[in-house]
């Protein structure tokens, strides 16, 4: 902590903004304070008004927002009383920001290098004869390959975390004192978020900046920031550094989100809050005997293979007019030949970043798409050669479920929730009669520990957690024997994702099913799988006893992967 | 998407119809814009349907000596070169033109609105097939195109709703297969097949409900072309013939006499087209503002 | 680049054979027999006769198509039965007339309605929003042959600022020397100065006409890509480096609304292409619109035919051209060409 004046201080700030249901509250009274060369993390949930703040210390809020009332200091300058030509010129050289979704933050139409320009050129850094050297020289120290040529790039023509250097190129042009970074690794690789990071930190670091960094995921404050602001519902619940609020954390909400952080060496019971009882699922009630027959192969997947064309594959005017030979195969194999199995009562783990295929396979196992060679085996059936259009109508269908990844996407938005659990029991079941349907329904809304009052509720009345219920339910509705979560808690908030992960493992034990769980986040992986596959590129790299794997990884790649999450050293 | 459950507006206990119009009675009250579109377009659907017992003269009989009366007390919209009463005949070729309208759009909904989500929602063969056909009529001046169908069929008022039908069929069919193909990757509609529904059942119940909104929508906005263009047509002879009653060829009619000062004959029938286009118009963009909030402009 | 223009070219030819297959149908299909017409209310059942096997109507109707394409090629659009002239000469004569009043319209109306929908964007809910949503609801109910009226009443009858609707210049000028057929361009390269005020006079209110008419798609479609880039992550992002709000409005978020403008553009002209027809007719202008009407009365098909065409042809060119333009603004239409 820094004695002297800090650079940014807050105070008592309150933001409200006008909304067709009145006033609303986004941020109350809260007091931040940044100082020279510090790294400040400010952690919340969504909901929490950590952004708010940060567009209000910029004053770049919507229309509809307004500062109520607080005070803001910038290096002795008053930021609400600022003029807003004044506040420009503060923007992007004394305070900079960088955003979530960096593809989406940069002008689709204009080459990245004129982008950088436009923000020198705006606060006269450089002589305008200098500004395109001066533009490569940022490309160059955001560590962006090439980056003459990278320099008349269009942003579509780059990665996604590639824009996101970009974008940090943009912020620190100009040398700002002051660096926000809201949610800047949210949607990137895991592989790709440590590197920014550790690029965003090398590059304030060196220049004595000061950082506030937003997100919703601790263990990336705990790794990066020197203290960190846990704001809950707009306001602010503890400030502490680092260390503090990671080992011996004050407030209530403090240690419920500290607790609900998936990391190495606890069990699913230890994600959730203290005095779990209230939010603890409810699946233990209805116990089914499970399968007599477990630990045998469910599932047998054998050198499967997706292919598919090359996007703008030379058709033949091309060829003819390019009169040069494709350099490249025409076809992209999204899932490369990979092997592996899925016995009775066990929860396999596909891990990988985007892009490996494990999507992909899991959409072909669940027979909504078609393979290109290689055999899929369940229950020692082929199901492989039954084309998914005719695996809708076979009995079959209702042995292998899903539970997907986004809540909102996979309820039709005109079916209430009751109407969507009842869909497969409509369809497959073999119940019959509105009140035998609607009994079961209410039985699954039960196991699922959905309130029965939301059943007649439509999707947009629902919250996150409770449509990612209504999704599980469904998926249980018919006892299937396997259920394919493709990433079931990306979406959710960090106190919300432990009770679902709950909920998931009590009802595979009581239901005695078997799943196979895709998902990026290895930590997770750990809490709730026995068994571990890693993919890359379409190829499975490793695969083993979850312990084993990512205890004593024998692949490199999974050892980068384990390297890329963020651990603080303290923990 | 926060932690906190949303209330729902007012338990959605009851849905189907009786939700919407609660719905809808809502909006209304709350956007004074779209109430009075609405009471217009009651006022025209009253004209249409009891009209032509109400009016006070005959629009057919024609009285020489009567001619060319400017607006009185005995005529308020005056009288037209034959000496018919302008206002009666104002009235009841509402009905003509609201029929005109509903039909082309019903029409163009039924051909376009199902080719397109089947396009959509299929892909492939019907996709291209569909495609082909709309660019085939995309690639004429959409109203010249109208000329020439009703030139080649025929002077009568059902080659006016084919013309106009055919005419709108790319816009249908491009906003439905938008629509569908958008939906077709939707996480619900890969549940749906998890759910044992086969390819029918899902785009009859779980996706077209989903497109009717935006779809509905469209149709109001193509009522007031379909008026439109049923009056361009008219205006230049194709269509209707006199002595009918029709604004469009009410205002062919009275575009000599605007010359030479007679300004009722044209006025009247062309103010009624433009306040029947009007209200259609911001009937559609509130119901499209009832439908989803997300769409205004 | 190259390859995005013969790509789009390629895609265009479809389009061609589609309309030169439909307006052959269309014109066959045309009632009245156009045989008995040529050979006179006095003739007899074998003259009719002959006169049909003359004009090749007697055959199968591919024979007939095969006739058709091969006239087309050498540039035949046919005769008109009324005039007795080629129908090609007519309406390359008559051509010019309609451009000049058409794209005239047209620069009305994007000279009013893009900065409206940008001015509006950019100050919602003050008084030029409230405006602009006003001209676009309004603007796009107004039937375009009664705006023409309303506006003869009152500048020609009630105020007479204007000419008389006519047509394209008073009797008492002569047409300037013909380079391109567009009056305006014509007489200044003339140097006329009055018969260039005499022709703006007479094209003035038909143009206002038509540019009323497609002021209202124009200035909504403005107005919400506008709203949109506006509300954009990138333009954001923009504020946030502080650039100044002539940059932010101008250069990133006009330029990346316009793209939808111009896709506009091309139902625009479509619905200018029709519009133009009923303005020719209310102004007694000399362009191809009013000939095609005089044919149908008559029941004159090569003339109909040949306008159909025409009118199809120079929209397919147009969108093409449309195309090109946006793949040359939109780099990620180019560079995936």
């Amino acid at each position: 902590m820094s004695q002297a004046v800090p650079l940014l201080e807050v105070s008592d700030l309150t933001v409200e903004f006008s909304t067709r249901r009145g006033v609303v509250r986004a941020v109350t009274h809260v007091d931040i304070s940044v100082g020279k060369g510090e790294t400040v993390g400010i952690v919340g949930e969504s909901g929490s008004g950590k952004s708010v703040t940060s567009y209000a210390v910029m004053r770049i809020l919507d229309r509809a927002g307004r500062i109520a009332q607080g005070v803001m200091h910038f290096s002795g300058v008053d930021l609400i009383a600022a003029s807003e030509d004044e506040m420009r010129s503060m923007r992007g050289r004394e305070i900079s920001m960088v955003f979530q979704n960096p593809r989406a933050a940069l002008n689709p139409i204009r080459k990245v290098g004129h982008q950088i320009e436009d923000v020198l050129r705006q606060h006269s850094q450089v002589d305008s004869s200098a500004l395109t050297g001066k533009a490569i020289e940022m490309l160059e120290q955001v560590r962006i390959a090439r980056p003459r040529e990278r320099y008349h790039a269009y942003p579509f023509e780059l990665s996604g975390g590639m824009c996101q250097r970009v974008v940090i190129a943009l912020a620190l042009a100009c040398r700002p004192r002051l660096l926000i970074a809201d949610e800047p690794t949210t949607g990137l690789d895991v592989t790709t978020q440590k590197a920014v990071m550790d690029l965003m930190v090398e590059l304030t670091r060196q220049q004595g900046m000061s950082t506030i960094l937003i997100t919703h995921d601790l263990g990336l404050a705990a790794t990066y920031c020197d203290r960190v602001i846990v704001m809950e519902r707009g306001s602010v619940v503890e400030s502490a550094p680092s260390r503090a609020i990671f080992t011996a954390p004050n407030h209530r909400y403090t240690r419920k989100l500290m607790r609900a952080t998936p990391r190495p060496g606890i069990s699913l019971r230890d994600l959730l809050p203290e005095d779990g009882a209230a939010s603890a699922p409810v699946a233990g009630a209805l116990k089914s005997p499970s399968n007599g027959k477990a630990g045998t192969p469910l599932l047998v997947v054998e050198k499967l293979v997706k292919e598919y064309p090359r996007k703008g594959a030379p058709g033949s005017l091309r060829r003819v007019l390019q009169r040069k030979p494709a350099s490249e195969p025409e076809t992209f194999r999204a899932v490369d030949g990979i092997s592996f199995a899925v016995n009775r009562g066990e929860s396999v783990g596909l891990v990988g970043e985007s892009g490996c295929g494990k999507s992909t396979t899991s959409t072909m196992v669940m027979r909504l798409i078609d393979k290109s060679d290689g055999t899929i085996m369940f229950d020692g059936m082929d199901i492989g050669v039954i084309a998914p259009k005719k695996f809708a109508e076979l009995p079959l269908r209702k042995r292998i479920q899903m539970v997907f990844q986004d809540p909102t996407d996979s309820l039709n938005p005109r079916f209430t929730a009751a109407r969507a659990i009842a869909d497969p029991i409509l369809r497959l079941g073999e119940v019959r009669g509105r009140r035998t349907v609607r009994a079961r329904c209410e039985e699954l809304a039960v196991q699922v520990g959905l309130p029965l009052e939301l059943l007649d509720r439509f999707p947009h009345q629902l919250s996150g957690g409770q449509k990612a219920r209504v999704g599980i339910a469904r998926a249980i509705a018919l006892n299937p024997d396997l259920i394919i979560l493709d990433e079931p808690t990306a979406a959710l908030d960090v106190s919300v994702q432990a009770v679902v992960l709950n909920l998931l493992a009590d009802l595979k034990d009581s239901l005695g099913m078997s799943y196979l769980f895709v998902s990026h986040d290895l930590n997770v992986v750990r809490l709730l799988c026995d068994r571990v596959i890693v993919m890359q590129a379409g190829r499975i790299v490793e695969q083993g006893p979850t312990e084993k794997v990512l205890f004593a990884p024998q692949a490199q790649y999974t050892r980068d992967l384990l390297a890329a999450i963020p651990h603080p050293t303290f923990m | 998407m926060s932690n906190v459950a949303l209330p729902g507006r007012r338990g959605a206990s009851e849905h189907g119809l009786f939700a919407i119009l609660r719905h809808a009675r809502y909006i209304l009250g709350e956007n004074a814009v779209t109430a009075f579109a609405f009471a217009l377009f009651m006022l025209i659907v009253l004209a249409a349907l009891i009209g032509p017992y109400v009016v006070p003269y005959d629009p057919l009989a024609s009285d020489t000596a009567a001619a060319l009366k400017p607006p009185s007390l005995a005529h308020w919209c005056g009288t037209d070169q034959l000496g018919r009463d302008v206002l009666s005949r104002v009235i009841v070729a509402a009905r003509l033109d609201l029929m005109i309208a509903v039909a082309s759009v019903a029409l163009v909904f039924l051909m376009g609105g199902l080719a397109g989500v089947a396009a959509g929602f299929f892909g492939g063969w019907t996709d291209r097939i569909v495609g082909r056909i709309a660019d085939t009529i995309m690639a004429f001046p959409l109203f010249v195109l109208a000329m020439g169908i009703v030139a080649a069929l025929g002077n009568a008022v059902q080659n006016i709703v084919l013309a106009t039908a055919i005419v709108n069929f790319p816009l249908y069919a491009r906003v439905a297969r938008a629509e569908a193909n958008v939906l077709r990757e939707a996480g619900f509609v890969h549940a749906a097949r998890l759910c044992g529904n086969g390819e029918a059942r899902i785009l009859l119940g779980h996706v077209l409900p989903n497109i009717m909104p935006i779809m509905v929508v469209q149709m109001s906005l193509t009522m007031g072309y379909a008026i439109l263009n049923a009056a361009g047509l008219s205006f230049i002879g194709l269509g209707v013939r006199p002595p009918t009653a029709e604004w469009g060829i009410m205002v062919a009619e009275g575009a000599a006499f605007m010359v030479s000062g007679e300004w009722w004959i044209a006025l009247f029938p062309g103010a009624a087209l433009m306040i029947a286009v009007f209200c259609f118009n911001l009937l559609g963009d509130g119901l499209r503002d009832i439908v989803d909030p997300r769409r205004r402009t | 680049m190259l390859s995005l223009i013969v790509k789009r070219v390629a895609a265009a030819v479809p389009s061609l054979i589609g309309v030169v297959i439909v307006t052959f149908l269309l014109t066959r299909a045309l009632p009245g027999d156009p045989a008995a017409y040529f050979a006179g209310p006095a003739a007899t059942a074998e003259a009719i006769e002959q006169v049909r096997v003359k004009l090749g109507l007697d055959q199968p109707l591919y024979v007939q198509f095969v006739r058709y394409v091969g006239d087309l090629a050498r540039g035949d659009l046919g005769n008109s039965l009324t005039t007795g002239q080629p129908v090609g000469q007519e309406l390359r004569s008559r051509l010019p007339a309609s451009a000049e009043l058409t794209l005239l319209g047209l620069l009305v109306s994007v000279a009013i309605a893009v900065p409206l929908g940008i001015l509006a964007a950019t100050r919602p809910n003050s008084l030029v929003d409230h405006a602009c949503r006003a001209i676009s609801t309004a603007g796009v109910s107004l039937p375009v042959f009664f705006t023409g009226l309303v506006l003869i009443y009152v500048f020609y009858y009630l105020l007479g600022w204007a000419p008389a609707p006519l047509g394209r210049l008073d009797v008492f000028f002569s047409p300037p020397a013909q380079v391109t057929g567009f009056y305006l361009i014509d007489s200044t390269l003339d140097g006329n100065g009055e018969v260039f005020l005499a022709s703006l006079k007479q094209l003035i209110l038909p143009a206002l006409t038509l540019g009323i008419f497609s002021l209202a798609p124009i200035a909504r479609m403005t107005r919400a890509s506008m709203l949109a880039a506006l509300a954009s992550d990138f333009v954001r992002t923009a504020r946030a480096s502080g650039l100044s709000p002539f940059t932010v409005v101008v250069t990133y978020a006009f330029r990346n609304a316009m793209l939808p403008v111009i896709t506009t553009l091309g139902m625009v002209f479509s619905f200018l292409l029709g519009a133009n027809v009923l303005v020719e007719k209310v102004f007694a202008w000399p362009g191809i619109g009013s000939f095609a009407v005089e044919a149908l009365i008559a029941s004159d098909f090569a003339p109909l035919q040949g306008f159909v065409l025409t009118m199809a042809i120079m929209y397919v060119a147009l969108n093409l051209a449309i195309d090109i333009l946006y793949g040359v603004i939109d780099p990620r239409v180019r560079i995936e060409a």
